[in-house]
């Protein structure tokens, strides 16, 4: 079995709209209901490991703990057109399976979903 | 010595894509699986001079390959503890049985063809891998350095292990698409070979179209319903049969109606017209309508039914070109079919359907350049003709097509 990190993007300004950026509040409880129903299957799969909704990336703080004092900004890591919004992390057994869900997850958030291998190898 | 070296030859064509396979699907590297099989390889071209060829030259390569890749593994102590594991648990692992060569084969193929992979990395890879053309051979193909074919190979292989890219021939539900990914790259290395952007000598590379064949009638073995496989090895058996008329003793591309058809390979035509009746006759009978490669290989079908270049029946082959725009309405396509307009119904009728439709979408393409110049040739308009070629010549790729033009070129000076 291999992990994977399933991320969803979005412009930080969503957050601040009506219905998140979507069209309808309408299509959101949609994707909201989808969404709810692909995490039940992955449960039921047996390939869930975690996922969850992001706040918005200005709410996000970075710490640099190298030196000798923390310092602390406020602030996401870069300034980007677009943030991580939500993730769900996987364990299923090869790429192929990742895709597959990952195409799942697009059609129900209703957005591009990245599919990044975690480096910890297949369990044996 | 000869014999030595034939079997070389041989065991490389017939066994290399097993043995990397073998090896890939043992260590889950195939990093480890190219290097060991190259090993291996070498090591024959030194003993079998010495020893004789093994009686099994396939299960000789693959046990060498395979203890070079625990020598390595071995060797590299920053390996993870799980690997050494699996050469301890494999490590007398029996050769598998001759019926799986072909699994193994197309296992490798699926993967080299990953939709995950970057395209140019799928047909590099797939050179590589399945084919065994070295890093400088695929590099000089496609005309890129070394290094950078040589990167592009890695980052592939490394994406594959990272990413867990698995080495199997795709579940049954998912096989049309995938098959498609492998058509298209397969067809893309037949392209490579046949038209090659190299030097001279190589403007048509027969190990590329060899190869791409080999793998399509392995696609073929595993899928023999699929219309579009059927299709696919029609079309390049339909086109390799021409080989040997297609360039000049001078190194000039010759054009269709020009070949000396005496000299085409009629198995080859029986064979890829007998795929073609085979997908008409299911197409006659309801099956699904034909995609872009049967209607290309029926085009070719067309061409090379006749013996005499004027006997061609162009109003067949302009209605599989209306047939072609259905499927793929591209401006390439819709130039084919006017190339087939001007013997049907005359120069001036493609030569204004062309200016009217396609020029500004094909302005980079040669072909476009060489068939206006072509056209405008026939209808005596040599200063326009000569503009043509010029810029058809600029943009070529392929020296014996830049020959030809050149000299259709030159020609118009004298007339």
């Amino acid at each position: 079995m291999a992990k994977y990190l399933l991320s969803v993007w979005g412009p930080d300004s969503d957050y601040e709209k009506e219905n998140y950026g979507y069209a309808s509040e309408e299509e959101m409880l949609k994707s909201f209901e989808a969404t709810g129903k692909f995490n039940d299957k992955l449960q039921e799969e047996g390939y869930f490991v975690f996922a969850d909704g992001l706040d918005a990336a200005k709410t996000a703080t970075v710490v640099d703990g190298q030196g000798e004092k923390p310092v602390i900004t406020d602030g996401p890591y870069a300034e980007a057109k677009e943030y991580m919004a939500g993730f769900w992390i996987i364990d299923v057994p090869d790429l192929d399976v990742a895709l597959k869900l990952a195409t799942e997850a697009s059609a129900a958030c209703l957005g591009k979903v990245e599919v990044r291998p975690m480096q910890t190898g297949p369990e044996a | 010595m000869i014999e030595v070296d034939e079997a070389i030859t041989r065991a490389h064509q017939g066994e290399w894509a097993r043995v990397v396979a073998s090896l890939a699907k043992r260590f889950g590297d195939l990093d480890i699986a190219e290097e060991a099989a190259a090993e291996a390889f070498t090591v024959a071209v030194e003993r079998w001079p010495l020893d004789g060829v093994p009686p099994n030259p396939g299960a000789w390569l693959t046990t060498t390959a395979n203890r070079r890749a625990i020598d390595r593994i071995r060797r590299e102590s920053k390996r993870d503890d799980k690997q050494k594991e699996a050469v301890a648990m494999h490590d007398d692992t029996p050769h598998e049985p001759l019926g799986a060569i072909e699994d193994d084969r197309l296992r490798l193929l699926f993967t080299c063809c990953h939709p995950a992979l970057a395209p140019e990395a799928r047909i590099a890879l797939t050179l590589r891998m399945v084919a065994g053309l070295t890093v400088p051979e695929i590099a000089k193909a496609f005309l890129v350095q070394e290094t950078t074919m040589g990167q592009r190979i890695t980052r592939a292989k490394t994406k594959i292990k990272a990413a867990h890219i698995p080495y199997r021939v795709p579940e049954t539900a998912d096989l049309p698409e995938r098959v498609s990914g492998v058509l298209a790259v397969l067809f893309l290395v037949f392209n490579e070979g046949y038209l090659s952007s190299g030097d001279h000598e190589n403007s048509v590379r027969g190990d590329l179209t060899r190869e791409a064949i080999r793998l399509t009638r392995l696609v073929r073995a595993l899928l023999p319903d699929d219309g579009e496989v059927a299709g696919l090895l029609a079309l390049m058996l339909l086109i390799e049969a021409r080989r040997a008329a297609r360039i000049s003793a001078t190194g000039e591309l010759v054009r269709l109606d020009e070949q000396d058809r005496g000299s085409w390979d009629l198995a080859l035509i029986a064979e890829g017209h007998a795929l073609v009746r085979e997908r008409l006759s299911v197409v006659a009978n309801g099956g699904p309508r034909p995609g872009r490669y049967q209607i290309l290989a029926a085009i070719n079908a067309v061409h090379t039914s006749v013996r005499d270049a004027r006997d061609t029946d162009w109003s067949q082959i302009v209605a599989l070109y209306d047939q072609m725009i259905r499927v793929d309405g591209s401006p390439i396509v819709r130039l084919n079919r006017a190339i087939a307009v001007a013997e049907l119904d005359g120069p001036e009728v493609a030569l204004a359907e062309i200016d009217r439709h396609l020029g500004p979408s094909l302005d980079d393409y040669h072909a476009f350049h060489a068939t206006r110049a072509d056209l405008l040739r026939r209808l005596g308009r040599s200063g326009e003709s000569r503009a043509a070629y010029d810029k058809a010549i600029e943009l070529a790729e392929n020296a014996a097509e830049v020959a030809l033009l050149t000299r259709r070129r030159d020609q118009l000076g004298r007339s």
